[in-house]
């Protein structure tokens, strides 16, 4: 069994009147099939109503299935009795930095979870300086996390799930408010988590430039898992990403562009070491 | 006819232990008819800048000069001065509050004066430019989804027809399609109408692609003030300040490097292809 196992992931939101008659049902995740591997750096891809969010609050039991199965580390998301167990697996990361941070210093705030789940004092701060350091923000401990800037409090709340010690770490569009210096930093941190403490991690976003280091990518659209492969496979196929109100990186722009122009290039051109070997290769022949 | 800031310094809890200068003898002129980015790190005191210019935050010293008129004159009437100088905050849709689409954006009309004509014209106008249906004015706006919010609260600021439009990152948080709807929609009001665009962002791509002129902040002071091919040429100093350049213009650096000859101001997709182009003779 996968890590993350969803099958025919269905999830309705019910609109009802004054008198609780249900008088809309939208269904925001369509019949979704998704697995994910223990260590995989997953990046999830779609317009905004796309259904991304829905589903990813599923890794975590915010919301449970309406239909359909989703397994995370082999317990059942539908069965309460594993609710608790599954937000210890999978912790979450959200987009405004400033509504996840409760405590007024920084290593306080990462305590505050491992202290909820009654985990001992000293292994409290074994963990806080464990997640602090994997993150870069050790050396921050002592400051007070509304002097951070964004990129450093999203880092700080990252340590916080890390100091849960989950095995899995779903972001819900972390970069969204940030500088491009913080999106690089938080990026940077994700990835040093997923390769060196072998996290699984979910990262939805709309810069598609996140998206060209993961190890597979979904793309969704009106509920449905309307793409998935590689960052290369996926972004291949600059024309049906646009039809679902994607993007490409900038690189791969420009060398879909050139290759409209006539110059002989590959498609699915992620980084601009690789266009620039494509045109030196050009240039040499 | 301008916007100009003369010898602008913004001090937070001035004169107590706590103080931080946030701006810092900021002189600088937004003409009227042009479109410029504000670019600068998280806390670099960009948000601060704009809120002076409608009149939010007053200086702790300098002035603040429009169409010839200090604003900081004892008779000066704020009130006009907001709406002639518009401002679209982050996240605008937390501040819808109407009950129907239609009554959030004829708000401001509304509050200018204007009979019931004029403000439907307004409103109905302000939708359209959005791309907003007309048929779902009378939804509430809590119902929209979220490219859809931030489509009628920027309605709301433009349907007061300001001479001057600021917008605090309007695009963050929007699929990549939403973000170029909204600035294309911006781009295109500011052609038909040649109001003065004002686009603080964080995304260099964007600055690139649409604003005439970028003005850099970093610690509360204007680094650079030119146009995007000028001020992304000093990308290595950009970093410094924690910005960067479009990915092209590194691009055309790397090419360089590798020891092509090409030019390397390039700071969108089209300029960096017509110049690769150019080096393989087509």
């Amino acid at each position: 069994m996968s890590f993350i196992e969803a099958k025919n992931l269905v999830h309705e939101y019910f609109r009802r009147d004054e008198n609780d008659n249900v008088v809309d049902i939208l269904t925001a995740v369509d019949n979704v099939d998704m697995n994910v591997e223990a260590g995989q750096f997953i990046s999830i891809l779609g317009h905004n109503g796309s259904g991304k969010s829905t589903l990813a609050k599923h890794l975590n039991v915010l919301l449970t299935p309406s239909s359909g199965t989703l397994f995370v580390d082999g317990k059942d998301a539908s069965d309460e009795k594993n609710t608790l167990d599954i937000r210890q697996t999978a912790g979450m990361v959200f987009q405004n930095p400033d509504n996840q941070i409760i405590a007024s210093v920084v290593e306080e705030d990462v305590a505050f979870g491992p202290e909820n789940i009654g985990v001992p004092t000293d292994e409290i701060w074994q963990r806080v300086e464990k997640s602090l350091k994997a993150v870069g923000m050790w050396d921050y401990r002592e400051h007070s996390p509304n002097k951070l800037s964004g990129g450093q409090k999203q880092r700080v709340a990252i340590a916080g799930v890390m100091a849960m010690e989950p095995k899995c770490i779903v972001l819900d569009e972390p970069t969204a408010m940030l500088d491009p210096d913080g999106r690089k930093e938080v990026l940077d941190a994700v990835h040093e988590l997923n390769k060196k403490k072998g996290v699984t991690i979910i990262l939805i976003t709309h810069y598609m430039e996140e998206v060209v280091g993961s190890d597979y990518v979904f793309v969704m659209d009106r509920g449905h898992v309307v793409m998935q492969g590689t960052p290369r496979e996926i972004f291949s196929d600059v024309e049906t990403l646009k039809e679902h109100r994607l993007d490409v990186p900038q690189i791969t722009e420009l060398a879909y562009e050139l290759k409209k122009s006539g110059v002989d290039l590959p498609d699915g051109i992620l980084t601009r070491q690789e266009l620039l070997e494509a045109l030196r290769y050009l240039d040499e022949n | 006819m301008a916007l100009e800031l003369k010898d602008i310094t913004y001090k937070y809890s001035a004169g107590t232990a706590y103080e931080i200068t946030a701006l810092d003898h900021i002189n600088v002129t937004f003409p009227d008819g042009e479109f410029i980015g504000i670019i600068g790190h998280t806390g670099s005191g960009k948000s601060t800048l704009v809120q002076h210019l409608n009149g939010l935050i007053k200086a702790t010293s300098g002035e603040i000069i429009y169409n010839g008129q200090n604003i900081y004159d004892k008779d000066y009437s704020m009130k006009e001065l907001r709406t002639q100088v518009g401002m679209v905050f982050q996240y605008p849709e937390h501040q819808l509050f109407e009950t129907t689409v239609y009554d959030d954006v004829a708000f401001g009309p509304k509050n200018q004066g204007l009979d019931d004509k004029d403000v439907a014209l307004r409103t109905y106008e302000a939708m359209e430019a959005v791309g907003f249906p007309q048929e779902l004015c009378d939804v509430s706006p809590f119902e929209l989804s979220g490219g859809q919010k931030r489509r009628v609260a920027i309605a709301g600021v433009m349907a007061m027809k300001p001479a001057v439009l600021i917008l605090d990152e309007p695009t963050a948080g929007l699929d990549p399609m939403g973000r170029d709807e909204i600035l294309n929609m911006l781009k295109e009001t500011h052609e038909r109408t040649g109001n003065t665009v004002i686009l603080v962002s964080h995304s260099m791509e964007d600055v690139a692609n649409y604003a005439d002129r970028i003005i850099v902040i970093d610690k509360g002071q204007i680094k650079y003030n030119d146009t995007p091919k000028n001020v992304f040429k000093h990308y290595k100093d950009l970093e410094k300040m924690g910005l960067a350049a479009p990915q092209v213009t590194y691009f055309m650096n790397d090419l360089k490097n590798a020891g092509m000859p090409v030019s390397t101001d390039a700071t969108t997709v089209q300029e960096a292809r017509d110049e690769i182009l150019k080096l393989m003779g087509r």
